[in-house]
């Protein structure tokens, strides 16, 4: 029994004066589900974001948010979703508490002081609530970012990139806190650039200039690609081989095989989609060097290179139209 | 269309404290808005000296009597004249052209004998009138020394009518001649003006410079909200600034308050409202805090310029009256001085209170109608 749909959404369309920065996106996310956004900078994903809480209105298209019309209800889905900007958006010049405090206010939450006082000390600001939140680490500022779009106890999360720029224990507490409130029932859609984050997600949807290209889970992003990847790496721990990989994978991406490789540390992923004739093509180059191959499963990053190479030759899978 | 004036005191009131918290915090911006109307009242009222002394004044002497003499060390003594020469007709012209004397007198000829005779001979008095405020202290006290000096010497006419001489002054270059009580009404709408069209203009524009408008559109706070809840801090303020003024120029320059001291805070405050919601109308026009900065000024200058503050209002052309009459300082002033110095009330000044009314509802219009309620 599939969960409802809280996002459904298809055809919509902007353009920023000539630029058409979101094709005919169509996007389903359902109720307590982790979706992830990803796509290279100015792919859309911001405005794909702004467009569903009302910020931004579609030129074209239909759906729905929350069960209300994303053309005709922005001001009621705005009442019930938590956006966090990419930047900073609340007030330097404001005290924690004070931001909050307005926030509160805006959202009409019930029981102000007790929310701002109880959201003060679930998310550790307590002992800060008077510092002004322009003085704020960006851990902080992210931290009450954060708060302040949960206030109102709303049923979607929008987070438009929250992590960026912010340090790895952080960013892990942060994703507790997402897990949790996904448990929760509330849905967060959340768009990133970090593949760690992005496999925290139960499901992905990638865009690429304002196409979405993949939608799914990462398995099943993974699959749709039939990407055959093979890690190559020295034979023993040897110096010269591994110095020489760079140079080694200038000379396999000539292959006509080969659609993508990629260096992890002290190997190379080579990954192309006709298993046989990278195969025999790896061997080919291969011989008689101090290197070695070995088949591996293609990582969630390998699909994303791959996909960030260009528009795929296959069609998406699942979603995208 | 409905949600548009959808509104509630709850959102309303979190804005204003926002606004105010905000404005606390700026405190350079604060001490400049109570700081701009008393610096500004002080430079202009005493650079604008209402009653200078020591004006250069030549003399056009067709009959050198005693009378004349006498009326002379009269003039110097008053200390308002600084006799520089006794010249003709045609230099005193020059004199008068170049800004070398500010007053040429003239004693035409049969002076003495006319006034021995008790026939009023005339006394021509030529007066630059460029800066009209600097002449009226001196005029009044010419017109007086006719009586005083001549007394003692022909105590008939002393009580005689028609008075001993015929003062005939010619206001050159500005017939006009605005009114002493001109400068303090005036600076406190052109102070009320630019302090708060800027502040309202930048309010809107420093959200979307900040990043902050995208969080603040992120919430339900309809526009009504947001506008009025914005302004009322700036009403605030701009009633501190006339009660600065207003204090000021009571106990500094004793201008006189004749009309009804709540009408003319009745007024202030339209006129404040009205500024507001120009403001607030840039401020959602413009795409940065420059634009509105030049908007600003764009409104500025016409305001200082054309609405009777620095020219005289009926010496404009027809075209000019029509841009001064659209503007709320134009009328403002007339109401402020009405109230001021005639002690007029609301019947007399309601042609000038509908064109404010009117330019607020519009600003407000306006200000409404191009609020974006999205980021596109």
């Amino acid at each position: 029994m599939a969960a409802p749909l809280v996002i459904d959404v298809s055809g919509l369309n902007k353009h920023f004066g000539h630029r058409h920065v979101v094709k005919n996106l169509a996007l389903q996310v359902r109720e307590g589900e982790i979706f992830g956004f990803l796509g290279p900078n100015g792919s859309g994903k911001t405005t794909s974001i702004r467009m569903l809480c009302g910020l931004l209105t579609p030129d074209s298209g239909q759906g729905a948010c929350l069960g209300l019309d994303v053309l005709k209800d922005s001001a009621r889905i705005k009442s019930q979703v938590g956006y966090m900007t990419q930047r900073f958006s609340l007030w330097d010049d404001l005290s924690i508490e004070e931001n909050l405090d307005f926030i509160a206010r805006m959202f009409s939450v019930a029981h102000r002081r007790q929310a701002v006082a109880r959201t003060l000390e679930e998310l550790g600001l307590a002992a800060r609530r008077r510092q002004l939140a322009g003085t704020l680490s960006g851990g902080w500022k992210q931290r009450l970012a954060l708060a302040s779009c949960l206030l109102h106890r709303p049923k979607l999360l929008l987070l438009d990139e929250p992590t960026a720029g912010v340090d790895p224990q952080a960013r892990r507490d942060f994703w507790e806190e997402i897990h949790r409130l996904s448990a929760a029932g509330i849905t967060v859609l959340v768009s990133t650039h970090y593949m760690d984050e992005a496999e925290r997600c139960h499901r992905l949807a990638w865009l690429s200039a304002g196409q979405l290209l993949a939608c799914g889970t990462a398995e099943e992003i993974i699959d749709g690609l039939c990407l055959n990847t093979w890690e190559i790496s020295a034979r023993q721990d040897d110096g010269i081989a591994r110095h020489a990989l760079p140079d080694f994978a200038d000379k396999l991406r000539q292959l006509p095989s080969v659609d993508m490789v990629a260096s992890f540390g002290a190997t190379l992923h080579v990954s192309g989609r006709n298993a046989e004739v990278l195969k025999t093509g790896l061997e080919a180059v291969l011989a008689g060097s101090a290197l070695q191959m070995r088949p591996v499963p293609p990582s969630l990053e390998d699909a994303f290179i791959r996909l960030m190479q260009g528009s795929p030759l296959h069609a998406p899978q699942g979603g995208g139209d | 269309m409905g949600r548009f004036f959808t509104f509630s005191v709850s959102r309303w009131l979190g804005i204003l404290i926002k606004e105010f918290l905000q404005l606390k915090r700026d405190r350079l911006t604060f001490a400049m808005i109570v700081g701009i109307p008393v610096v500004q009242l002080l430079l202009f009222g005493f650079a604008i000296n209402t009653d200078p002394r020591h004006m250069p004044t030549a003399v056009v002497m067709a009959d050198p009597g005693p009378f004349a003499r006498a009326y002379l060390a009269a003039m110097q003594n008053s200390s308002y004249f600084d006799l520089v020469g006794s010249v003709d007709a045609r230099e005193a012209d020059a004199l008068l052209d170049e800004g070398r004397v500010r007053f040429v007198i003239t004693f035409p000829a049969g002076f003495h004998r006319d006034l021995a005779r008790g026939k009023s001979p005339p006394l021509l008095v030529e007066a630059d009138a460029t800066d009209p405020m600097a002449m009226s202290g001196a005029l009044s006290v010419l017109a007086h020394l006719g009586t005083s000096v001549f007394a003692p010497d022909l105590p008939g006419l002393a009580r005689a009518r028609p008075p001993p001489i015929d003062l005939r002054v010619h206001r050159r270059y500005n017939p006009e001649g605005l009114t002493t009580y001109n400068i303090v009404p005036g600076i406190m709408g052109v102070i009320l003006t630019m302090t708060l069209v800027l502040m309202t203009g930048l309010a809107m524009t420093r959200e979307r410079e900040r990043g902050t408008f995208e969080c603040l559109l992120a919430t339900p706070a309809t526009p009504l909200e947001v506008l009025i809840g914005k302004i009322i801090p700036y009403i605030i303020i701009g009633l501190l600034q006339v009660t600065l003024i207003l204090a000021a120029s009571r106990w500094i320059f004793g201008i006189p308050v004749r009309g009804s001291l709540p009408l003319l805070y009745v007024m202030v405050l339209l006129f404040i409202c009205a500024n507001l919601m120009l403001g607030i109308t840039i401020s959602s026009l413009a795409r940065n805090q420059l634009q509105s900065m030049q908007m600003t000024i764009f409104f500025f200058l016409p305001s200082i310029l054309l609405s009777g503050f620095m020219f005289p209002f009926q010496a404009m052309p027809g075209w000019a009256q029509a841009i001064g009459n659209a503007l709320p300082l134009t009328h403002f002033l007339l109401i402020v001085r009405g109230i001021l110095l005639k002690g007029s009330g609301l019947g007399l000044l309601w042609p000038h209170i509908w064109p404010l009314l009117l330019f607020t509802a519009v600003a407000l219009a306006a200000g409404l109608k191009t609020y974006r309620q999205t980021l596109d």
